[in-house]
């Protein structure tokens, strides 16, 4: 009944979802991240195009879900952070790994993993999550 | 342009209602107000009706259609508005703005939901729905969640502590204990909230607004028909305004942009300001908002929302009693119905006559704040005695 479990969803996203690619406005130098095709500053005179974004950033805030919703019942308790990237702009995600580990001002970096499945035997669907950036070589995506 | 009066208010009991339907719930509401007002449905030119998810709470789209055929108002207009949790004041702004056209002059402003027939989990995912579902409900977002980042950040910023946000659901609980219409009359203490079970760190089950069954209608009319009821409100000023529909992409979680900036077109519509006003029915989905918002519509300085609330400022004989009548937390929060329970409980406030502890004495002038989402949509509503 979700619709964060249609598959068209994650496929047409897959660009932003799994690669972190957002957008940049070419006339002002706005990022996006999710990507935005109209630029907030510039309206029609922005000219925005795809960017690459280095998936590194900084917990700005963070829960602990534990009622979770129709599709994650089995992960709960787990934590989401709103994590300010480094180019500027933030994002929510969840955070892997001991939630007691998850504190704010702690660096992330994105990994690739689960996000939910549909069912016992239905489709899974994958994606980023971020984990706790010690300066090791870590798990990258 | 006219003036625009409140003439009638009613609503149902704000409850878990396994027994009645939405379209139970939205005519008995809609009788209501039209009984209040002395009005037979024949003189309503025009139904506006805030609705968040009838499609996914009970399978039932078509909304307005259904509430003006079953209080056997057709033909007239019926529109269904949507801004998740903001939809019901929206609903009341669209009947305002409809009359200032000068297109109508008896127009009925409803707003109802019925949601306790989804279980838990499916609840919390259609709620969801205000949020952005492609990065924030994919992720396992929910509405408790996204409150519970708005909390910490403005602890962090602020010092502000568990036990003041702890202090407005209390002080909420303690209010609806006279309010027949709400769903939990009864007092909770500051350890209740803190005891109780974690719902989204650092939001416990008693920071959160429940799930309800209800419906609420007011019924709005022109100046020139004002004239022929004995106790007019008057509709002073309305504003709306719109942020960011995922939390993520606010450059500072710790204030609502879009209560401020609808704040400040209705302050400027009415010819007021926060000192003007006797009392506030605000957004207590979660017990954090209700501290943003009294920063947010003026009543104490950015980051002070804690401290006015230890302080007593919002109690009832406090310096601004908000949420007199219990809050969505005390009274039930049926998503689509609280932007017109609001309006109806400032309506009762100036025309007096509550019940003595919850009656804030010689009041003249009461704000109202809804808002949809994470804050994506906020609408202020300003009413006066005269
Ligand atoms: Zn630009």
């Amino acid at each position: 009944m979700p619709h964060t479990s249609s598959v068209p969803l994650f496929w047409r996203l897959k660009k932003s979802k799994y690669m972190m690619i957002g957008s940049k406005c070419q006339t002002c130098g706005s990022v996006f991240f999710p990507p935005r095709v109209i630029c907030a500053k510039c309206r029609s005179r922005g000219k925005v195009a795809d960017h690459q974004f280095t998936g590194r950033g900084v917990i700005e805030s963070f829960t602990i879900i534990r009622a979770a919703p129709e599709g994650f019942e089995n992960a709960a308790p787990y934590a989401v952070a709103l994590i300010r990237l480094d180019e500027g702009t933030s994002i929510s995600g969840q955070v892997v790994g001991s939630i007691e580990d998850v504190a704010a001002g702690k660096r992330v970096r994105p990994v690739f993993r689960r996000i939910t499945q549909d069912g016992d035997d239905g489709l899974i669907h994958y994606g980023i999550k971020w984990e706790i950036d010690d300066g090791s070589a870590g798990t990258e995506a | 342009m006219t003036r625009v009066a409140i003439v009638g208010v009613g609503q149902t009991k704000f409850d878990e209602h396994w027994e009645r339907s939405l379209r139970d719930l939205s005519t008995e509401a809609g009788a209501a107000a039209l009984h209040d007002a002395k009005l037979g449905g024949e003189h309503v030119q025009a139904l506006f009706v805030g609705n968040m998810s009838s499609g996914r709470f009970v399978g039932q789209e078509h909304m307005a259609a259904l509430a003006a055929d079953a209080a056997g108002l057709n033909p007239i207009p019926a529109t269904r508005c949507e801004a998740a949790c903001a939809s019901g004041a929206l609903a009341f702004a669209s009947a305002y703005n409809a009359i200032k056209s000068g297109k109508y002059d008896i127009v009925v402003a409803a707003g109802a939901e019925k949601m306790t027939d989804l279980k838990g989990t499916d609840a919390i995912a259609t709620l969801m729905g205000a949020g952005d579902q492609e990065w924030e409900s994919a992720i396992g977002l929910t509405f408790t969640g996204l409150y519970a980042l708005i909390a910490r950040a403005h602890m962090q910023k602020y010092g502000t502590t568990r036990e003041q946000m702890a202090m407005v659901s209390v002080n909420n609980h303690r209010n609806g204990v006279h309010n027949p219409y709400a769903q939990f009359r009864k007092e909770i203490s500051i350890k209740d909230v803190l005891n109780s079970s974690m719902i989204a760190d650092p939001l416990t089950l008693l920071d959160c607004s429940p799930i309800t069954d209800g419906a609420a209608a007011v019924v709005l009319v022109s100046e020139k028909f004002a004239k022929n009821f004995p106790n007019p409100v008057w509709v002073l000023g309305v504003g709306q305004a719109s942020d960011t529909l995922a939390l993520h992409d606010r450059e500072n979680i710790t204030e609502m942009k879009a209560t401020k900036a609808a704040a400040q077109a209705a302050y400027r519509e009415a010819g007021l300001g926060p000192q003007d006003m006797n009392l506030a029915e605000v957004h207590d989905c979660f017990s954090i908002n209700e501290i943003i918002a009294v920063e947010d519509l003026g009543f104490c300085r950015k980051g002070e929302g804690g401290k006015f609330v230890e302080q007593g400022s919002i109690a009832v004989g406090g310096k601004l009693p908000v949420n007199a009548t219990g809050g969505l937390k005390s009274i039930g929060h049926p998503v689509g119905a609280t932007g017109i329970r609001q309006i109806a409980d400032i309506v009762r406030q100036l025309r007096g006559g509550l019940p003595e502890p919850i009656q804030v004495k010689g009041a003249r002038r009461g704000i109202a704040l809804n808002i949809g989402g994470s804050g994506a949509t906020a609408v202020v509503t300003i009413l006066g005695k005269e």
